[in-house]
């Protein structure tokens, strides 16, 4: 059966809505194949709006991997605008992917990449535009396997009414086993149907299959247990670890929207995984090992994806960049080739040291000068111990002074706001490390033109890592605290002029606690926000926390439980949580030692460069920390020329 | 952030000067003017073209770019102009940007600018248009063209910056008329479709293709069933007979024997 393009449809559409570019397609590496010549078809969704969802590295690195099978197609669709959806309602548009206008029911899968659980709703919005039952259970042969990857996957038990199935971790070889499963299903004549498929991705014990798993709740609301109901699936799933990132280095042929995006960049991942341990994050906890590409393959990449995209400026992406055993040689090494170009270089996500401050020195020797930002995270001492993040307050100022005397400008400091035992106190010391590094900068700069930025972010407590206990903070004493901080600020008014102050409310991350650490029944909240017209929850234009708050007292109290009881709850020890069946790696008493640690300011170090802590991870996954130094160094290979590239 | 020290050394004289006419097609008739700047800047870099940077710390290519065409509507005649560091030949460097760009924003012809001739802007006043209106019936179409070319005046509505503004759109249209035959052959198949062909001079506020459809209805009632295709054929100088001058052509003349 071959598949039309909806395009014809789609263009009478296009001229009435914002930004039609959006939804053409077209960009520098995009892939159209011909449906007929393939045998396992993938539509790739990053759940928002496609200026987010284009640039994203995972759907770009699947989309890639899968491309490059020559039975296999893959084409990406994203969420579409409230003005369109409306239209396409009207006018019987289905959900559709931008490469070949295709309609999306007509694909083998449905992977959609969950960065973030804000994107619940959307996934909704887009399976109804599809034509694609909402439930799980009532899709028939004809839909596409419904699977869910990314972060918010590794507890995907509020979506798991919506999904068929959930792969953990990466996805570079998981999805080549996936497409072999269906490839050999169609082969064989589709035998059992959907179930038969469900099954055989469920027995490679690492895809959950959430319909093969029954929960049963106590009397209280907690989960008593939860179960396969039926024998020939496991009891856990485990996670995917890629191992050998020199083995995948993607993305090649980036993908170059026509249409402005968040990130405007080619972006090359040094390493991943993260062991230093910061217990807020989930990023760090789920993806450990650290695994580092070499820094071959990082020049290589950095080369041919700027050849090929044309970018100006490329990231050297990683959970915490300045970490990787060779970034100095690394960072030299690049700036040397890019010179005398305007190519500029960036480093995000930089701790706080002064080493720091050469890298970026290194990076901005063309004059390419980007931002530097320094993430201390808590503003006291005390906090930061419970969080694990150990940077003093004096290397905090040693380092930004060092920033200002070397010609910065600007920094920014980056906060969280409702850590677990937070008090006022502690995020009030934001205002005074604010008011001292403007002081000792100004002095350092020997000039009053210096600024500093202050932002702020709320913790929202996240499953596998040690806080997937700790309670929520309520948004008023967030707010309030936020609104006592910015007096503080400001209470010195010559300070304050040069302090920028950034922050978000605590209403939005009290729903992302919801979606972070709910479990099956929050899926009943989920729809019927989305019923009520719940759309792009990540963008504070569209969230409505009002819709949220509505509608979960309207389902939940049929279970004997509530949004609080979700949020704000403390988790004690013995307490079954809804992810406890799907293995990160991390030891559950580890990870319960660590937060106990936690409570009593106790820090635990970096396993790369003192002994190994017990964490779980490298044992159970049969897994290692990869780290150089390598020993090589970056040669430029050929000099970056202006040369007419003449097609043949 | 404009630190201390600016950069050693000046950016590379322009040595030559060349300009281009593009198209703007099918679905990628949706780029807005933002965007084609973005993917033509990345063009420049992907295909190697030695262009030159303006001074400062903050370099920016030499581009500089003629009344370009409204979002969502197609164009064969969009025009601009680099300045490069070292000299190419005209035809490699269309070749080469060609292949940079995608499929759709097409680069037509590039010619050297001649010195001392005049900017790209000098010479284009007017532009040539086709509307398609699907399911629209010729002779209806016919009608209502009348009807705007007989009113002395025709007042539409358009949001600029400026905010609401109401203007003449009659008085800026040089020709107007339905034609049987597209130059170029139409995506709408089996169903009736109305041509228009359109001569309209640059004045301010704009006069363009959607606003002379907003006229259509004002005088006649016309309203075409889905959204009508635009297409920009040429741009250039108008003259007295009411054709329209390629302003490639004075760089195209072969300069003086001597």
């Amino acid at each position: 059966m071959s598949v039309s393009s909806v395009f014809p449809q789609l263009e009478q559409l296009l001229p009435r809505v914002s930004k039609p570019i959006q939804y053409v397609g077209g960009e520098l590496g995009a892939v159209v194949k011909d449906w007929d010549a393939t045998t396992v078809r993938w539509a790739l969704m990053y759940p928002d709006a496609y200026e987010v969802g284009l640039p994203n590295q995972g759907v770009q690195i699947l989309y890639e991997v899968l491309n490059e099978q020559p039975d296999v197609l893959a084409e990406r669709t994203y969420a579409v605008w409230p003005d369109l959806e409306a239209l396409m309602k009207e006018h019987g548009v289905p959900q559709f992917t931008v490469d070949a206008h295709r309609p999306v029911k007509a694909f083998d899968v449905l992977g959609l990449s969950f960065a973030t659980e804000l994107g619940y709703t959307n996934m909704l919005s887009a399976l109804d535009l599809a034509g694609i039952p909402l439930d799980s259970a009532d899709r028939g042969d004809d839909d596409p396997i419904v699977l869910a990857g990314g972060h918010a996957s590794f507890n995907p038990e509020p979506i798991a009414d919506f999904i068929d199935a959930a792969v953990l971790g990466d996805g570079e070889e998981a999805v080549l086993e996936i497409t072999g499963i269906i490839r050999e299903w169609k082969d064989e004549g589709r035998p059992g149907g959907r179930d038969e498929l469900l099954l055989r991705l469920a027995r490679t014990e690492s895809i959950y299959v959430p319909r093969f798993y029954d929960v049963d709740y106590l009397p209280d609301g907690r989960i008593q247990r939860v179960v396969p109901n039926r024998p020939d699936v496991p009891f856990r799933v485990a996670k995917r670890t890629t191992m050998d990132l020199d083995a995948w280095p993607y993305p090649k042929k980036p993908l170059v929207p026509l249409a402005e995006t968040v990130h405007e960049r080619y972006a090359v991942e040094i390493f991943r995984g993260c062991t230093r341990g910061c217990r807020f994050c989930q990023a760090g906890m789920i993806t450990r090992p650290v695994r580092e590409r070499s820094i071959t393959t990082v020049g290589q990449m950095v080369k041919e994806g700027l050849e090929f995209s044309g970018f100006s400026e490329v990231g050297l992406l990683s959970l915490s960049s300045a970490d990787h055993s060779e970034i100095g040689d690394m960072c030299s090494g690049l700036a040397e080739q890019y010179a005398d170009t305007n190519v500029s270089l960036s480093l995000p996500s930089t701790r706080v040291d002064a080493f720091n401050i050469d890298l970026a020195q290194e990076l901005s020797r063309n004059g390419r000068r980007t931002g530097l930002t320094f993430a201390p995270e808590g503003g006291s001492e005390r906090i930061r111990k419970v969080i694990n993040k150990m940077v003093t307050k004096e290397d905090l100022i040693r380092t930004v002074v060092t920033a200002y005397s070397n010609g910065w400008r600007q920094v920014k400091l980056y906060f969280m706001c409702g850590l677990p035992t937070e008090t006022d106190e502690d995020v009030l010391e934001i205002a005074q490390m604010a008011h001292e590094v403007i002081r000792a900068g100004r002095e350092a700069a020997g000039t009053k033109d210096i600024r500093c930025t202050v932002s702020i972010g709320g913790f929202v407590p996240k499953p596998h890592t040690p806080f997937q206990w700790a309670p929520m903070e309520r948004p008023e004493v967030i707010d309030a605290r936020l609104k006592m901080l910015k007096q503080e600020i400001n209470s010195d008014r010559s300070l304050g002029r040069a302090i920028g102050y950034r922050y978000h409310d605590g209403e939005p991350s009290l729903i992302e606690g919801l979606l972070s650490r709910g479990d099956r029944r929050v899926g009943a909240v989920i729809r019927r926000v989305w019923e009520k017209g719940g759309r792009f929850d990540g963008w504070s234009e569209h969230f409505s926390y009002a819709r949220w708050i509505e509608s979960a007292a309207e389902v939940l109290p049929e279970y004997g439980v509530d949004l609080d009881w979700f949020t704000t709850r403390e988790r004690e020890q013995l307490e079954v949580l809804p992810w406890d069946h799907l293995d990160s790696g991390l030891d559950k008493d580890w990870l319960w030692q660590d937060w106990q640690d936690s409570l009593t300011e106790y820090e635990q170090d970096d396993c790369r460069w003192t002994p190994c802590f017990d964490c779980g991870v490298c044992p159970s996954m049969d897994t290692e920390i990869q780290i150089g130094p390598t020993g090589k160094k970056l040669l430029p290979l050929t000099p970056v020329t202006n040369t007419l590239r003449v097609p043949v | 952030m404009a630190p201390k020290n600016q950069p050693v050394g000046g950016q590379a004289p322009v040595v030559q000067r060349l300009r281009l006419r593009y198209a703007k097609r099918g679905p990628l008739r949706f780029t807005s003017h933002r965007d084609f700047a973005r993917a033509f800047e990345r063009a420049l870099r992907r295909a190697g073209v030695p262009i030159a940077f303006s001074q400062g710390f903050t370099p920016h290519p030499k581009i500089s770019y003629a009344s370009a065409a409204p979002t969502g509507v197609g164009s064969e005649a969009e025009y601009l102009e680099i300045g490069l560091q070292a000299e190419v030949d005209p035809e490699m460097l269309r070749r080469a940007l060609d292949a940079a760009l995608s499929p759709g924003l097409d680069v037509l012809e590039a010619v050297i600018a001649r010195e001392g001739g005049g900017s790209l802007a000098d010479r284009i006043d007017a532009s040539h248009w086709r509307l398609e209106l699907p399911q629209v019936d010729p002779a209806e179409a016919e009608a209502a063209v009348k009807a705007f070319q007989e009113a002395g005046e025709v007042l539409v509505e358009r949001m600029t910056k400026q905010g609401r503004r109401t203007f003449d759109a009659r008085q800026a249209v040089t020709r107007i008329a339905v034609t049987q035959q597209s130059d170029l052959p139409s995506e709408a198949d089996g169903a009736p479709c109305a041509i228009i062909d359109l001569v309209v001079r640059q004045v301010t506020p704009a006069v363009r293709p959607d606003d002379v459809l907003s006229g259509l209805r004002a005088v006649a009632g016309l309203e075409p069933p889905v959204p009508p295709r635009v297409t920009r054929l040429a741009q250039g100088m108008l003259t007295a007979q009411g054709e329209i001058v390629d302003p490639l052509d004075a760089d195209r003349e072969p300069a003086l024997p001597g």
